[in-house]
């Protein structure tokens, strides 16, 4: 068996008897990067939120890098980076010292490396020091971006990181996604550019896991037709 | 799912209630026919048959309160949530009825409506903060939420009680001058009005349990609405 | 132990600099509890005879109120952007979070009263040089922060926010309100003798509900 990144095994959210996630099924090999489309109001959401500890289960297993939730949410937090749609940022800090003070809760060693490491390759040198109220969108999403790697996650959490990136910012992020070698499990809804991540791709519909397969298996044309299958 | 259904137990229900309504109409019997008539206080004094006890199950629906709110944050399980709910709701409606009979037995006795004797501003205190908390079930954003923060009001106030308590028995040695009525109301009770006492105040934990029962059987019909509103994809 | 402490510094420190760049919560008390003081000296009428009667209970139940103020700004901070996710995600324990917030709480309030009291001292003509003062106000803040942190997490994410927070802050300090009025009250008189059990009571409030407060913020907090 391989060793897995996530695994979550008949897990059930409900808020108010409404039931968001029904018995879903995943589980994602170390080093496999997924990317899950779905309607909105499918479940994608939730998921991601729970994934990133910061949601119970009404029922359910799941573990993360072969550790238990809610029982390690500490040492999960330390491995998983989450970028979502919030930036999770303090308005009157500065972008580095927000990073900083990331770095500091993540324990990060040579930090201030680390931040300027992160800051060239994401290309956000030049704004460090000013206070992210400051800044356009674009620049505090790349922000968040830096935010959610400051502490190498083995695993990347994503929900849609493409909204609000302009063409020079999906690509950088591309790349370091590629690069740093992590799981990845992202939501988004433009195909074309889960498929330039993906090594496997699933659709959430109903609150479950309703279709999985291998990138490889699938053109982009194929898998739109799939996905408006599903989203009806 | 049958077992769900909480009209299903009708009949027992009707039993129940036919069963507290005589017990309840018996311990009126006592209280008025068979009870002594006080000699200082005259026939007022009767109003202890039942403020007395609507403080004793004020008083135990709070730690009921407290057990619920304990266990729901430790097993996450509904029924738990749904026994502190029950419980608070009653706790308030007695202890509120306690501070109106209070004060019906305190005018001819005292002179005085109110007083700021340490019982009974704790008392006060104690139905302030059970008020907060069933506006924080109502005002919270989901019905889990509500839960949840509601089991850590019921926490917090619980264990605040014995400290406002001595807080304000500190206070009243202070100001001794504010305080006007004396500061233990009870004498000896004579044995046939002891005997009525412990009886009004078994009569009136059958009615909590009651009462709660009834309260928690609705919460039970609520779910189910919910549940097959949400089957059913009506909202 | 440095897994515990330093987080809570780290918080602490975030929102220092970020209340030394905004000045929101220490303006807002201190204003608001020197606006109740002006405002009590005139309904009050202090003279010599009455001013101790009335300074101790008109000083507290303005930093009080004032408080309950500052306490709403200080989560709202964190929630209206999200950022509450930001510190969730962190690898700490909530406890660790809860001690960090009500640091930072407990430092604005004690550095508004610093002002707060000397400025009553001066607006109603009473010395208050006693050991006892810096005592009474530390424990009460320490105790008021302690609950005030809790509850101002809930009641951020409540509909009417504003009115829960004091609704269900009030009632569970009246100890501490009372404790500090009167031991306020008894080194004004000049005969500290009742102040050790006021003292008591506040160190004992203090620590239950710090205690306590830890341990019930993770369910506050999760979903």
């Amino acid at each position: 068996m391989t060793e897995q990144a996530a695994r979550l095994q008949s897990v059930t959210k409900s808020y108010d008897e409404a039931p968001i996630l029904r018995d879903l099924n995943l589980s994602v090999n170390v080093g496999e990067r997924l990317v899950l489309f779905g309607a909105n109001g499918s479940g994608k959401t939730t998921l991601v939120r729970m994934l990133a500890t910061l949601i119970k289960p009404t029922s359910g297993f799941i573990e993360i890098d072969g550790m238990e939730l809610p029982k390690h949410g500490v040492r999960v937090r330390q491995n998983i980076g989450v970028l979502t749609h919030q930036y999770l940022l303090y308005d009157d800090l500065t972008g580095y010292e927000n990073l900083r003070f990331f770095g500091k809760m993540f324990r990060v060693d040579h930090l201030t490396e680390r931040i300027m490491y992160l800051a060239e390759m994401i290309g956000i040198s030049d704004k460090l020091h000013v206070r992210t109220r400051t800044l356009s969108h674009g620049m505090q999403k790349r922000f968040s971006l830096a935010r959610a790697l400051i502490h190498s996650p083995s695993i990347l959490i994503m929900d849609e990181p493409e909204t609000g990136l302009d063409q020079e910012a999906i690509e950088i992020l591309v790349n370091i996604v590629k690069s740093v070698k992590s799981s990845l499990i992202m939501t988004t809804h433009n195909v074309e550019f889960g498929f330039r991540l993906a090594d496997r791709v699933g659709i959430i519909s109903g609150g479950s896991i309703a279709y999985q397969e291998r990138r490889d298996a699938l053109d982009v044309q194929e898998f739109k037709k799939i996905l408006t299958q599903h989203s009806v | 799912m049958d077992s769900n259904n909480p009209y299903k137990s009708f009949d027992v229900r009707v039993f129940l209630i036919s069963v507290l309504a005589a017990i309840m109409i018996t311990n009126l019997a006592l209280i008025f026919f068979w009870a002594p008539t006080e000699m200082v206080m005259g026939l007022v004094q009767k109003v202890l048959y039942v403020h007395v006890p609507l403080a004793w199950i004020g008083f135990l629906a709070f730690f009921v309160v407290f057990i619920g709110s304990v266990m729901y944050l430790w097993k996450k399980t509904q029924p738990w949530d749904g026994l502190a709910q029950a419980a608070a709701e009653v706790g308030v409606l007695c202890t509120t009825l306690m501070l109106v009979t209070g004060a019906i037995w305190a005018k001819p006795v005292w002179g005085v409506w109110w007083t700021w004797d340490p019982r009974l501003t704790t008392s006060t205190i104690l139905w302030l903060m059970y008020v907060g908390y069933l506006m924080l079930r109502g005002y919270a954003p989901s019905r889990e939420q509500g839960a949840r923060y509601a089991a850590v009001m019921g926490i917090v106030a619980f264990v605040n009680v014995p400290i406002v308590y001595y807080s304000t028995i500190l206070w009243r040695t202070v100001h001794p001058e504010m305080v006007i009525g004396p500061a233990s109301e009870t004498g000896n009770l004579d044995s046939q009005m002891r005997t009525v006492l412990l009886f009004s105040a078994l009569t009136f934990t059958l009615l909590f349990v009651y009462l709660v029962k009834e309260r928690l059987a609705l919460t039970c019909a609520y779910d189910r609405i919910l549940s097959i509103r949400h089957k059913e994809g009506i909202y | 132990m440095n897994y515990f402490l330093i987080p809570i510094l780290q918080i602490a420190y975030k929102d220092i600099i970020l209340e030394l760049r905004t000045k929101d919560i220490f303006v807002t008390i201190l204003i608001f509890a020197l606006l109740m003081g002006v405002i009590f000296s005139f309904v009050f009428v202090p003279t010599k005879q009455n001013v101790v009667l009335i300074l101790p209970g008109t000083l507290w139940v303005s930093i009080t109120f004032a408080g309950v103020l500052g306490f709403n700004r200080s989560l709202v901070l964190e929630k209206d952007k999200g950022n509450l996710d930001g510190l969730l995600l962190c690898p700490v324990t909530r406890d660790v979070i809860y001690f960090g917030k009500f640091l930072g709480l407990f430092l604005f309030m004690i550095s508004a009263e610093i002002f707060i009291v000397p400025l009553y001292a001066v607006l109603y003509n009473v010395s208050i040089l006693d050991v006892g003062i810096p005592v009474i106000v530390i424990l009460t803040t320490i105790g008021f922060a302690a609950v005030g942190t809790l509850f101002s997490a809930i009641c951020v994410n409540t509909r009417s926010r504003e009115v829960m927070l004091p609704i269900l802050l009030l009632p569970v300090s009246v100890p501490i309100i009372v404790a500090a009025v009167e031991g306020t009250r008894s080194i004004l008189e000049g005969s500290p003798v009742g102040i050790e059990r006021w003292v008591q009571l506040l160190a004992a409030f203090d620590v239950i509900f710090l205690v306590l407060a830890a341990f019930t913020f993770g369910a506050v907090l999760e979903e």
